[in-house]
């Protein structure tokens, strides 16, 4: 193997001194010529590895292969036969410990890009593909949720078609109604927020994914047939049991986070002290970033601490650059090792500027007089014994309190499952912390005919592993469906 | 989208809207809110259910036009479409089943505590009702005639005397108590400066005072933390611990310095809106 043939091909991205002033896409993607020198890397393995590494199983090497063919069109026509959100997995699944992770290549040198030529497929197939492929079917996105039919006519579809409610429209909610849907089913998806998408409208910044990519799938699982009906919470303006009174045969349960969870220290409540949910749902989901063009506003801190080390908190401190910081930190009890964010955008935010204090942690935040964030006052750490997730238990240094100044503190320390469905429908079990109780292979929960994937099961984790639940849950439904239909 | 079928103006910056919302009023019970959005560019507010109708599929909003969100709204007339109207959200409040209980209501709060005493008139419960509804003046007090109709008993007060007992809500309060009124619980609800003063008026005499917050929200749905709150010294999220709580138990200090932390920006909002987006 040549040196060249070892390394990947390198995608631009924008320059860190500009970019950490703006919220335009990071990462520019591949040109036709670099998709296609990367995809002739791919040695089109027999027993491709990289296929077992993806929780939905894209079939990798084909698709590479008509990228490397110049079929661009061809090859987002193969992924989307197992993945109706290409262009966003191509953009935050953290490819490193999955399909990458697996691939032969990566023995000798560095593995294949197979997130940069999905992201590339995506782009490219719809706009050189002529949109790739698009089923006709009514396009319900103005159905009225409150109407008596909730496809008021909308959607003249095949009537004989089973009924499946899918709760929650981020990526568990999308990726089960848009499989279900090409199985055949009438799949209506109930999101409490005003607009579809979930994590990936309200979480994920715009610079790591674009609105508008986000809204173009979501188009894609609308073309499938999928109707998608805003600002209705099931739990509270419909009930679990009132989908099965309107004729939804199983439900599949994709509400996602919940409740942010805080440290528990003095000053939490402090005014300049945000959840990263609340910070980022501010920004991402309202645009307050453009206010007041926009109408919701958010505090500009000068001196922002983000405490926390996931991809959240990755997020979080990006954007406290982006809206104007002079410094922004990261705290994190541990060390750089143990930091659950992907390396990439660990990275990224380093490149930006971000300044990382590893192993701190806080012990209370501190006021003005009139009730804002002065500092926060922290504590050195060092690491022990392994605890219950395998990583280096921090241990307090006694004695090594010190205070950073700041004006704003972001609490990214990840959040318990949303209460509002299991605490409203019978016969639904969650475990002590509020997670819904699901079998792992199927995604049943403990009611019959009901399914569940995602946060609101395995508590915060990826896009992609929500993916693979909804997937899966998918998949048993037909199983439960055709089972209950062949059975009597 | 949600038609508005009936507008009231109460007083010349308060509006009552009947919308359509048939799912909503299907769920609503008394004590609970939804959130608004009025543009696509607009914030999500949280407005309390005044009033529902199951049958005919309406909820009832009334709001006071204090910024650039409740100013759009109240521009909206028969027949115009609200963008978002999402709810029920929070805990239905909990109604007593016997005993004397004061309401107390305060300019806009008096919106709220009506379907509380209408909720329990409809359900027969044997319970006395003593309401005390007031405003900064005469020309401000709203729904008087329907908690009328739902009160065994009804005092207006009016801070300049314009109308009714001459003073503050808590203030009648306290002469109703020191006078012998023998009450079980008081539900208040108002401005914070208003149902602080009423909880700190009940405090001495041990009488359970529930209140209902209305914090700054984002989501509504327990999903942001923006609308958290300490009660009895615990953090409680208000969109799904709350709205009411145990109001001798609220850090009314902290609650009320987490309303204003956007005052500078709702300036520059409602400039913006009063003044047609900012040209001249």
């Amino acid at each position: 193997m040549t040196d060249q043939k070892k390394k990947r091909v390198e995608m631009k991205r924008q320059d860190p001194q500009v970019r950490r002033r703006n919220f335009n896409e990071v990462a520019q993607g591949y040109t036709a010529e670099e998709a296609i020198q990367e995809a002739s890397r791919c040695l089109q393995c027999k027993k491709p590895m990289c296929v077992q590494g993806c929780p939905v199983n894209v079939k990798i090497p084909e698709f590479i292969k008509h990228i490397k063919e110049g079929d661009f069109a061809g090859a987002l026509r193969v992924i989307q036969e197992t993945n109706s959100l290409p262009a966003i997995c191509g953009r935050v699944c953290p490819q490193e410990t999955q399909c990458e992770e697996k691939c032969i290549l990566g023995r000798k040198g560095e593995p294949i890009a197979i997130g940069r030529l999905e992201r590339f497929a995506a782009d490219f197939g719809k706009n050189g593909g002529n949109g790739g492929d698009s089923p006709d079917g009514g396009d319900c996105n103005d159905a009225d949720p409150n109407g008596d039919d909730c496809c008021n006519g909308g959607c003249t579809g095949d009537d004989s078609r089973l009924k499946v409610a899918v709760v929650g429209s981020g990526p568990a909610g999308l990726t089960c109604a848009g499989d279900l849907a090409k199985l055949g089913y009438k799949v209506t998806i109930f999101e409490a927020l005003h607009s579809p998408g979930g994590v990936l409208m309200y979480g994920i910044p715009e610079f790591r994914l674009p609105k508008r990519i986000v809204a173009e799938e979501i188009n894609y699982v609308k073309r499938l047939g999928v109707e998608i009906l805003t600002n209705v919470i099931i739990g509270r303006t419909l009930t679990l049991d009132d989908l099965f009174a309107r004729g939804y045969k199983a439900v599949f349960l994709g509400t996602g986070a919940g409740l942010p969870k805080f440290m528990g220290i003095p000053g939490e409540n402090l005014n300049g002290v945000y959840s990263a949910n609340e910070w980022l749902t501010r920004i991402n989901l309202m645009k307050a970033y453009l206010f007041p063009e926009y109408d919701t506003p958010i505090k500009r801190g000068k001196r922002v601490a983000v405490v926390g080390g996931g991809n959240v908190a990755m997020d979080a401190v990006r954007c406290a650059l982006r809206l104007g910081a002079e410094e922004a930190y990261i705290l994190y009890r541990r060390g750089r090792e143990e930091m659950p964010a992907r390396a990439e955008e660990i990275e990224n935010a380093e490149e930006e500027g971000v300044k990382f204090m590893l192993l701190t942690n806080p012990t209370r935040i501190l006021g003005t007089p009139d009730g804002w964030v002065r500092a926060v006052e922290c504590q050195k750490m060092t690491l022990g014994e392994p605890d219950s997730s395998g990583r280096r238990r921090p241990v307090p240094l006694k004695g090594s309190e010190f205070e950073i100044e700041v004006d704003t503190v972001i609490m990214a320390l990840g959040t318990s499952p949303n209460p509002i469905v299991s605490k409203t429908t019978v016969g639904l079990q969650t475990h002590e912390w509020g997670g819904l109780v699901a079998d792992e292979e199927t995604g049943a929960t403990t009611r019959p005919g009901v399914y569940a994937g995602g946060d609101a099961v395995t508590g915060s984790a990826t896009v992609i592993l929500a993916m693979g639940a909804g997937k899966k849950a998918a998949a048993a439904i037909h199983e439960y469906l055709s089972g209950n239909s062949v059975g009597g | 989208m949600y038609r508005i079928l009936e507008k009231r103006e109460l007083t010349p910056v308060t509006k009552l809207f009947v919308v359509e919302a048939p799912l909503v009023a299907a769920k609503a019970m008394a004590g609970q809110f939804i959130i608004i959005r009025v543009s696509e560019a607009g914030e999500r507010i949280p407005l309390t259910i005044t009033d529902f109708d199951r049958e005919k599929g309406t909820v009832t909003i009334v709001f006071q036009e204090v910024g650039k969100t409740t100013k759009m709204l109240g521009k909206l007339g028969v027949g115009d479409k609200i963008l978002d109207f999402v709810g029920p959200l929070g805990l239905p409040a909990e109604l007593p089943e016997k005993g004397h209980l004061c309401l107390v209501g305060g300019g806009v709060g008096v919106a709220p505590i009506y379907p509380k005493a209408k909720a329990i008139k409809q359900d027969r419960r044997p319970v006395r009702i003593t309401s005390i509804i007031g405003a900064r003046s005469a020309d401000l007090l709203i729904l008087e005639q329907e908690m009328r109709s739902v009160s065994d008993e009804l005092y207006v007060c009016t801070d300049d005397g314009s109308k009714g007992f001459h003073g503050f809500v808590s203030q009648k309060l306290k002469e109703l108590i020191d006078s012998g009124a023998a009450f079980d619980e008081v539900i208040a609800v108002g401005p914070m400066p208003m149902m602080r003063a009423t909880v700190e008026t009940t405090r001495p005499y041990g009488l359970k005072t529930w209140v209902s917050l209305n914090p700054i929200m984002v989501d509504g749905t327990g999903m942001c933390g923006a609308c958290r709150v300490s009660v009895g010294g615990q953090t409680k999220f208000c969109c799904v611990d709350g709205p009411m709580f145990d109001g001798h138990q609220v850090d009314w200090t902290e609650a009320m310095r987490r309303n204003a932390m956007y005052v500078a920006e709702e300036k520059i909002a409602d400039h913006q809106c009063t003044c047609g987006g900012g040209s001249k």
